[in-house]
């Protein structure tokens, strides 16, 4: 493909849009197909044909809209109308009233504060194009920072201009993403072979931003990893994928066809002596591997084991040669700042924390979804303004970020800005994007006690602090929800925070304590009370059976059905 | 199980002599030396477990981890490779708590009654615990209910007394070549195993010869006919091995 | 006797190794390739037993132990057939929070089955996840690779009955 020939199928792509008097929206990404969305779409088509408007609208499966929980959502464009919970019983009243007022009972406010205090550089596409053709990528400027790194910059003047934009690691520690590319395009090794591999096993468990991405605009990534590919000097790219999101895998999978099929991967793209080729690696049901060295060894047919660093995977990684890795959203920020450069990308965010970031909002919040923010925002406007505050008039408790390896903030870091120094001075971290609010129903300690037992199934089992560290602390914490816990586990389990933290071969048990450690220091009250009453029971000699709930937990008669019974010991 | 476990950095063609300090000591090194086996010319010790001289580095028992100045983290010593100008301290109050905590945390993991097993009095765990100066252990211990496999005519595997150091893995693929073990599960469900988790004496790969329980550190793997206390171990064949292995390459 | 080492041969003539086969082949049956082969074999044959193992190990040139290890590192990976229909709960943290262990709890009190388990008429698997990425419609139950969102306990039971009894009447008389 020549740059003519790629604007060309860009013109032609937009005519076509543009023929249509109105084009219907429905998200086909795995919140709203759960509620049905393909069937919303195959009645909205029904109905156009019965209504004999095939040359005047047309239907098209677009990507994740972000409000998850309202689906199926659909927007008719351009007149940005938008949809929420739409039945297929809809669709006759929506292709009636395509000319008329919009149907008030369905109308999604595309004004509140969820949409409006939004910032899209990642997600700009998602929700707009059609994520199975790679034309609709085209048409709104698709490949065109590929375009540009290949015929009008060197590789080094790319890593300058990712430099410049100040982007860091979207994958969870927020490592320099320019310092880490230049590391690798130095990097040399005897037979000249090079990677790029992107890491799209996220593996939080509550938390789907790269599935999202994955799954409703899957040529931002290749085109990010082609980028990258050039700026380092790699030939060939992996993307290893979860194989629980098998959307995802079947998206990438066609868009890696596509672009082969119009010589955007392959040989010489764009006449260029540049070469690029991208496989798919399935994931297998491990979270370590997550962790790059673990997600190398994968990637090489064996255990999922890390291995000590260094040398780190941009000297040694995958078959020893020099291998970038990135998480999903980070390559989904390059095509964006190689079109408008980096100093643009640096406008947005703080003064460390540059651009944007997505996150998975879920939990006890009002609207769960998928939200990308601006660095910086304050964690309130997150979870008050665009998450719509705490439903059923409950009182907010807490906010996980960063998952196993995060923490648990109280109210009085509402106001904190969200970027990745204020989150690791608070004692939780950026990660990967889940952000799950919890509210006055869940008791800490045992918040505290799932990552790690999280943790513990999830261990590799490799090295000691991590494999009997977590089962340890696990069994702490069991003991301490059960009440039989005394000051002294309290006092032990302080110190194994400490010891697996300072030891352990891997992010994954260096991380681990987090989830305890923050909820011990933001509601000691809540330990306090468990042991306390441990006490009392000593005192009083009594054996009963153990509750495997925390006082203020039990059921009270305004909770909400779903989670109330069964806590009640028989 | 990789079998060049200390991956050199790539495009490092020539190793360089480098000088270091280990525990206020000048000392020179190969840049292709990792700072255990540095520490150790210099007679300075620094324990460990999982490490054994003829194997390739593992990094999982985490005693020999060294503090490196300048580095946040602690590095294991057994697989870090030396650095120009590196200042490593192996010895220190904090390094002790932890290496005394990685050995509790092995004795509480499984059934380690030392007054039973064939080694006691011979076993590496049991003497790194007096010499690190544990002298009790504080977590609860996890009682699990372990096999123990005695089916090979000639040796037999206690899966009670096993800490994973992965020794008899490593061994067995790097030295008889026969990889009859390696490592099934994760986490704290991790169990050796032999071919397809099959009993020893039914392995299709076992060549029974034996280097497997030689360089078990611990009674896990023994000899059979052997009492408690009778388990004496040689591992100084391999060292032997691997400078026989090595002399033959060009 | 030659040491060649001879292409094994698949452990039945059942038509399906041929997609096995055609997986290694596209790697050159190198070592490499046993994670995707494995992916293979339980697309095809819905589990993994010991006769595919050695079978894979074979041809791939890995230790039998290798892949046995392989194979139970990875959670997604299964050594045992599972039921005829498959109730995958979301364990995930949005899905925790909202109340997930209590599905769990009432579909293990109903058919007598822990996650991991299969009811003894092998009609039901019950299994968890870490997350299906659909956290914002929490609690999320997968039916038979269908996943739904916002379940309260009556509405997932009831889902599980439709599925189970999707070919009704005749299965019952059996028992
Ligand atoms: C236990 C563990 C799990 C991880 N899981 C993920 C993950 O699911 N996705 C991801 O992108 N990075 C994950 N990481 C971080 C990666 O190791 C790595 O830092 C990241 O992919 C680098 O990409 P970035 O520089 O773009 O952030 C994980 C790290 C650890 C220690
Ligand atoms: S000897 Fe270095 S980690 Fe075990
Ligand atoms: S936590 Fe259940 S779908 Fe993510």
């Amino acid at each position: 493909m020549t740059p003519e020939e790629l604007q060309k199928v860009a013109i032609i792509e937009q005519e076509s849009q543009e023929q249509y008097d109105h084009r219907i929206h429905v998200c086909m990404a795995a919140g709203c197909l759960s509620n049905r969305a393909d069937l919303v779409k195959q009645q909205l088509e029904k109905q156009i044909a019965a209504n004999g408007l095939e040359r005047r609208c047309t239907v098209k499966g677009v990507g994740c809209m972000g409000l998850c929980a309202a689906g199926p959502l659909v927007s008719i464009q351009p007149k940005g109308i938008m949809y929420q919970e739409v039945k297929p019983t809809d669709a006759p009243d929506i292709i009636q009233t395509l000319d008329k007022a919009p149907i008030e009972r369905l109308r999604c406010d595309t004004a509140m504060p969820f949409f409006k205090e939004q910032k899209k550089v990642v997600l700009e596409n998602c929700g707009l194009i059609d994520p199975e053709r790679v034309e609709e990528y085209i048409a709104v400027g698709g490949y065109q920072g590929l375009l540009k790194a290949l015929t009008e910059m060197q590789p080094a003047e790319v890593i300058e201009e990712v430099t410049r934009s100040g982007l860091r690691g979207r994958g969870g520690a927020g490592f320099p993403t320019g310092l880490k590319w230049s590391t690798v395009a130095k990097a040399q090794h005897p037979d000249g072979r090079k990677f790029v591999i992107c890491n799209a096993d996220e593996g939080d468990p509550g938390a789907f931003m790269d599935r999202s991405v994955l799954e409703s605009d899957p040529h931002r990534i290749l085109e990010g990893m082609a980028i990258a590919a050039y700026a380092v000097g790699a030939t060939q790219g992996y993307l290893y994928v979860r194989a629980e999101y098998p959307l995802a895998v079947k998206r990438l999978k066609q868009a890696i066809r596509q672009a082969e099929r119009l010589a955007l991967l392959g040989n010489n793209i764009f006449g260029t002596p540049f070469s690029f080729n991208v496989d798919i690696r399935l994931g297998a049901g491990a979270f370590v591997c997550g962790e790059e060295t673990a997600l190398i060894a994968s990637i090489e047919g064996k255990r999922g084991q890390p291995r000590p660093r260094p040398p780190f995977p941009a000297e040694s990684g995958l078959w020893g040669c020099p291998t970038l890795i990135n998480n999903v959203e980070t390559f989904a920020n390059i095509p964006p700042i190689l079109r408008n450069g980096g100093e643009w990308f640096a406008q947005i965010g703080t003064e460390k924390s540059k651009g944007t970031k997505v996150f998975a909002l879920a939990g006890r919040v009002k609207n769960t979804g998928l939200i990308e923010v601006p660095m910086g925002i304050p964690l309130r406007r997150i979870i008050f303004d665009i998450g719509g505050g705490i439903p059923d008039g409950r009182k907010f408790k807490a906010v996980q970020t960063g998952g196993p390896s995060g923490g648990c903030l109280p109210e009085r870091f509402l106001d904190m800005p969200v970027d990745y120094e204020s989150l690791m001075q608070a004692g939780s971290i950026m990660g990967s994007g889940g952000m799950i609010v919890m509210d006055d129903t869940s008791c800490m300690v045992d918040v505290a006690r799932y990552f790690m037992e999280f943790c513990m199934s999830e261990s590799c089992g490799k090295c000691v602090p991590c494999r009997v560290g977590t089962a340890q602390m696990h069994d702490l914490l069991v003991k301490i929800i059960e009440k039989r816990a005394t000051d002294s586990d309290v006092r032990l389990l302080n110190e194994l925070c400490d010891m697996v933290q300072s030891t352990s071969l891997c992010g994954l048990g260096q991380t681990a304590p987090n989830p305890v450690l923050s909820t011990l220091r933001y509601f000691p009250e809540e330990y306090e009370a468990l042991v306390q009453a441990g006490r009392e029971r000593e005192a009083a000699g009594s054996n009963g059976s153990a509750m495997h709930v925390a006082p203020q937990l039990k059921p009270n008669s305004t909770q909400p059905q779903a989670h109330v019974d069964s806590e009640v010991t028989p | 199980m990789t079998r060049p476990s200390v991956p050199k950095p790539a495009g490092v063609a020539q190793p360089q002599v480098v000088t270091l300090r280990i525990d206020g000591r000048d000392v020179s090194a190969r840049s292709d030396e990792t700072i255990l086996s540095v520490a150790r010319q210099n007679r300075i010790d620094i324990p460990t477990l999982c490490y054994l001289d003829g194997l390739s580095g593992w990094g999982a028992c985490r005693l020999c981890l060294v503090d490196i100045k300048g580095t946040p983290k602690l590095l294991p010593a057994c697989v870090t490779l030396v650095r120009e100008g590196m200042e490593v301290t192996t010895d220190s109050p904090r390094l002790q708590k932890y290496r005394r905590m990685v050995l509790e945390l092995l004795f509480s993991e499984r059934n380690h009654v030392c007054s039973v097993c064939v080694s006691n009095g011979k076993c590496e765990l049991q003497a790194m615990a007096q010499r690190l100066g544990m002298t009790h252990v504080s977590l609860p211990y996890r009682y699990p209910r372990l096999e123990f496999d005695s089916s090979n005519d000639l040796f037999r595997m206690d899966h009670n007394r096993c800490i994973l150091c992965t020794r008899c893995v490593r061994v067995c693929d790097e030295i008889e070549g026969a990889h009859t073990w390696d490592c099934r599960g994760r986490g704290i469900e991790t169990r050796i195993i032999s071919d397809l988790n099959e009993p020893w004496g039914e392995s299709s790969t076992c060549t029974r010869c034996g280097k497997c329980v030689n360089v078990c550190p611990t009674g896990a793997l023994s000899q059979k006919g052997t009492a408690v206390a009778e388990m004496t171990k040689r591992v100084t064949f391999l060292p032997y091995l691997t400078l026989m292995r090595n002399s033959d390459e060009p | 006797m030659s040491l060649v080492a001879v292409k094994p041969s698949p452990p039945s003539n059942d038509k399906r190794w041929k997609i096995v086969d055609a997986t290694m082949r596209r790697h050159g049956h190198e070592p490499r390739a046993l994670i995707e082969t494995l992916h293979t074999v339980q697309e095809t044959f819905g589990y993994l037993d010991d006769q595919a193992l050695r079978y894979v190990a074979l041809s791939l040139r890995t230790p039998l132990s290798k892949v046995y290890g392989v194979a139970t590192f990875y959670h997604f990976f299964t050594l045992k057939p599972q039921g005829e229909h498959a109730c995958v709960v979301c364990m995930g943290t949005a899905c925790y929070i909202k109340g997930a262990p209590q599905l769990l709890e009432a579909i293990g009190q109903k058919y007598g089955i822990k996650p991991g388990q299969t009811t003894a008429d092998n009609r039901l698997s019950l299994l968890t996840a870490r997350c299906v990425g659909s956290c914002g419609l929490a609690p999320a139950v997968v039916f038979d690779g269908e996943v739904v969102g916002r379940l309260d306990k009556s509405d997932t039971l009831a889902r599980i009955e439709k599925l189970i009894c999707a070919k009704p009447a005749e299965v019952q008389h059996d028992t």
